[in-house]
């Protein structure tokens, strides 16, 4: 396996070089219009492990890249920086980084939590936000025989007794957890105890497993992740956290929160960001470059392979997103107690 | 028997020229990276999912995975035995005695017991697979987080038999594991243990780290340290007799490990947060405890391998049964495959069986197909494998310490990981040299997390409430029988004494 890695690398890097050596020739002879980008390796950075979602989009993304011929000759690669809800590579991206236009990184929803529970000293918002790409809903699930019929059940349930309901899902501060809060706080009841039933587990497996053998109440999780045990009569799906109903394995559609009569939505989304410091004109590159991406049809066939829903915005309008998902998510994670 | 017709057509399946070649570069694939240390057959996978998606073939795909993970572990076998470098956890236990065996000129009776007990376990855990999956799989998931406390209870006391002769450094040891194991961020809480500001120590030191610190590094650094104490030559191999290089004797003791290695691998592989290794080291202490000629443990006793290594392979078996009937993966590779999976559009779950029979039944005729491969493949080469013996020292461990570098970096692509296999590598050197038995310090480090985690959820989820682990049937059998695995081998010696007592004060009197 390495020696098949080093190879690729070396191969690359002789590519390379000749190419740069083209270019030299080239540009010595006349000069360019504009200046096109990409001009070297596209350097995308997947901030958790391989096989992840991150590691997902930063692969679809430079196969999109590829196959829609977007890349001006160069090439793209991807890497994987693992650790600490993608602060690591984080930190790495801004602290090394800054200024150049040709690392980008893959962000999300997770690591807004992650910049909080494991108090980085950056944030998200230390970036160039490039645009936000794709979302999925999460899901409220309880036991086929679980009490709670709806999702007003549940959360009367838990407001008249915040230790009743025993929640689980990934891990602490994460999307699932965050979820917990926003809806005991729409809810009226005691975010902070509620969110203190939280179980968190490490991956969907190990709190589909809790939830059949009954330790936990109620699972939370990606819309997709429960599907199979919804299908099979095993588990009932109470809303979806999403814009709109959406089938997570029940045959028919599920509603939302907001049908339920509570105010909250939460998307796990993600997106693409820019180190600190480069120029307004790179700025623009990078987002022509993605925009590009988001219009081609190789992105199209990727969001359909891997069902992810489409969610772009870009430029300034991602900047302003990832600016009011910071504070909100910021918000309710010292309401319940995370983060101080 | 409809179970059995599915089957055939799975052979069908399996049987083309095809999905053969998918299952030999599985198995081969799986036994390099097997050997190497730290990389293992999660990052294999990973690594490889990317290519497989480009082959649009998802059931030669899933037969080339499996065949990956299982070669990954005979070829882990291979080197904890010969090199004393287990490469993952799993395969710790076996490396207690086959290091033993092969230091004592046993090397190939080492590796031929470790591969055939590999095999039988695994053909008769995928026939167990092919019949009582679904029951199985709804037996596993009704664990609640109070039994994983006691199980984890019941396994810790297998320190007891990876302790040495001084209990005071195998307990030392054990420290050492458990205060590795609360390293990084708190699952429940989220605050940060023991990171001294280091980003990269937020998520805890990864498992594969320790083992490559402990066993590969720190082996490399303790030979060299000593090496002009030690023999020019290796001892000598054994002249080989019998079948397959074991001896009749040899036979006469591995058969029965290896059934009961398979009885405990099985079960505990199924669980969702079980793992294999707590069936290698339980494994281990019940042959210990069994023996007959319990002075040969700890110095080449050839059923402290073949239980452990069929305790090994028998898990993996365990792992797909939730796996393919409920979609829970229950180790990091079983989450790899299920990543694959879901690039194909394949959910496991229910419906699997139903939904894709053919895929899943080409998928469990290829466990029988690749282990009879990875069978023809390690026996012969194990006259291979013994060279390895003769490379001169200063290279062999030059190279160890080249490939566990390279796996430490391969894993986390991180230079502080690599740094921290070195620390643990040298602590461990300091070990060697003071007596310190190795195993248990892995115990604690994969026992402690376990039991801390399952602990509070189990306190939490009970409203603190610590009846809970009495007035549960299943938890309370668990722990009665943990007290019981303790208790047991001093009984005698207890009984013994107060007679001894009594009869001196019946001496006394007179």
């Amino acid at each position: 396996m390495m020696r098949r890695r080093f190879l690729g690398i070396a191969v690359s890097a002789l590519v390379l070089g000749a190419a740069g050596c083209a270019e030299q020739s080239v540009g010595g002879k006349e000069e360019p219009a504009a200046a096109a980008y990409p001009s070297k390796t596209l350097q995308i950075m997947a901030p958790a492990a391989a096989g992840g979602g991150w590691d997902t989009t930063a692969r679809s993304m430079q196969k999109a890249l590829q196959d829609a011929s977007l890349l001006n000759g160069q090439s793209a690669e991807v890497r994987n920086v693992n650790g600490a809800a993608g602060t690591i590579g984080l930190a790495e991206l801004v602290s090394s980084h800054s200024g150049n236009a040709h690392q980008l990184m893959i962000t999300g929803l997770v690591m807004i939590g992650g910049v909080v529970t494991n108090k980085s000293q950056v944030n998200l918002t230390g970036t160039t936000p490039i645009a936000t790409l794709t979302s999925e809903s999460e899901v409220v699930v309880v036991r086929a025989d679980s009490p709670y019929q709806s999702l007003k059940d549940l959360l009367d349930a838990a407001k008249a007794d915040p230790t009743a309901v025993k929640w689980g899902g990934g891990s602490a501060g994460g999307t699932d957890h965050i979820l917990v809060g926003l809806l005991a706080k729409a809810a009226g009841a005691d975010a902070k105890t509620v969110a203190k039933q939280y179980v968190a587990y490490s991956g969907g497996g190990e709190a589909k497993a809790a939830l059949l053998s009954g330790d936990i109440s109620v699972g939370v999780s990606g819309a997709s992740e429960f599907a199979d045990l919804v299908k099979a009569g095993d588990l009932r799906a109470l809303a979806v956290s999403g814009a709109a109903p959406e089938d997570v394995g029940a045959g028919t559609p599920t509603p939302t929160i907001k049908d339920a009569g509570y105010e909250v939505e939460l998307l796990n989304w993600r997106g693409v960001v820019a180190p600190p410091g480069i120029s307004d004109a790179d700025r623009t590159a990078v987002i022509g470059l993605v925009d590009k991406l988001h219009a081609s049809d190789a992105w199209k066939q990727a969001l359909a392979e891997k069902k992810w829903q489409d969610f772009y915005k870009s430029g300034d309008e991602a900047k302003a997103y990832f600016e009011s998902e910071s504070t909100r998510i910021t918000s309710v994670l010292a309401e319940i107690g995370l983060g101080q | 028997m409809n179970a059995f017709a599915d089957l055939v057509d799975g052979f069908g399946t399996v049987l083309t020229p095809q999905n053969l070649l998918y299952a030999a570069i599985g198995v081969t694939v799986g036994t390099l990276v097997g050997m190497l240390p730290g990389i293992g057959p999660a990052l294999t996978i990973a690594l490889l999912l990317p290519v497989a998606l480009e082959l649009d073939d998802p059931t030669g795909t899933l037969i080339m995975f499996a065949g990956i993970y299982y070669g990954a572990m005979y070829g882990g076998s291979t080197t904890s035995i010969l090199l004393n470098t287990p490469g993952e956890s799993a395969s710790v236990a076996t490396s207690i005695e086959g290091y033993q065996m092969a230091r004592r000129g046993r090397a190939r009776a080492a590796l031929a017991t470790a591969a055939i007990g590999s095999f039988v376990a695994a053909i008769i855990t995928t026939v167990l697979l092919t019949f009582v999956t679904e029951p199985m799989a709804r037996l596993a998931v009704s664990f609640r987080a109070s039994d994983y406390f006691a199980l984890a209870l019941l396994a810790m006391v297998t320190v007891t038999a990876v302790v040495g002769a001084s209990l005071v450094r195998g307990l030392m040891s054990l420290t050492f594991g458990l205060f590795l194991g609360v390293v990084g961020i708190d699952a429940l809480t989220g605050q940060a243990r023991f990171t001294f500001g280091v980003a990269s120590m937020l998520d805890g030191i990864d498992v594969v780290v320790v083992i490559v610190g402990l066993f590969a590094v720190g082996e490399a650094l303790f030979i060299a340290s000593r090496l002009r104490d030690l023999p020019e030559k290796p001892v000598p191999l054994e002249p080989a007799t019998g079948f397959a290089w074991l001896s009749r004797a040899d036979w006469a003791r591995s058969w029965r490990p290896w059934l009961r290695g398979t009885a405990l691998g099985f079960p505990f592989g199924a669980l969702p947060s079980g793992g294999a290794e707590l069936p290698t080291f339980l494994s281990y202490m019940y042959e210990k405890r069994r023996a007959k000629n319990k002075d040969e443990f700890g110095r080449g006793a050839i059923e402290g391998v073949a239980g452990p290594e069929a305790a090994n392979n028998a898990s993996f078996s365990g792992v797909l049964v939730p796996l393919l009937t409920l979609g829970i993966p229950t180790s990091a590779t079983a989450a790899v495959m299920l990543a694959a999976f879901s690039y194909f559009n394949l959910s496991p779950g229910p419906q699997l069986f139903q939904t894709q029979s053919s895929l899943v039944w080409a998928l469990i005729a290829s466990l029988f197909v690749g282990n009879v491969l990875l069978l023809a493949l390690n026996l012969p080469l194990i006259r291979l494998w013994v060279k390895v013996l003769q490379v001169p020292r200063p290279l062999l461990y030059a190279g160890i310490l080249v490939f566990a570098t390279l796996g430490v970096y391969a894993v986390s692509g991180n230079i502080v990981d690599v740094l921290l296999a070195y620390g643990i590598g040298l602590v461990a050197m300091l070990m060697r040299h003071l007596d310190f038995p190795i195993a248990p310090a892995i115990l604690g480090l994969i026992l402690g997390p376990l039991m801390e985690t399952q602990f509070r959820r189990a306190l939490l989820l009970a409203d603190g409430d610590l009846s809970i682990f009495v007035t549960r049937p299943l938890t309370l059998a668990l722990l009665l029988l943990a007290v019981a695995a303790l208790a047991l081998p001093h009984l005698p010696k207890l009984f013994r004494g107060r007679r001894a007592d009594r009869l001196a004060v019946v001496t006394g009197e007179d």
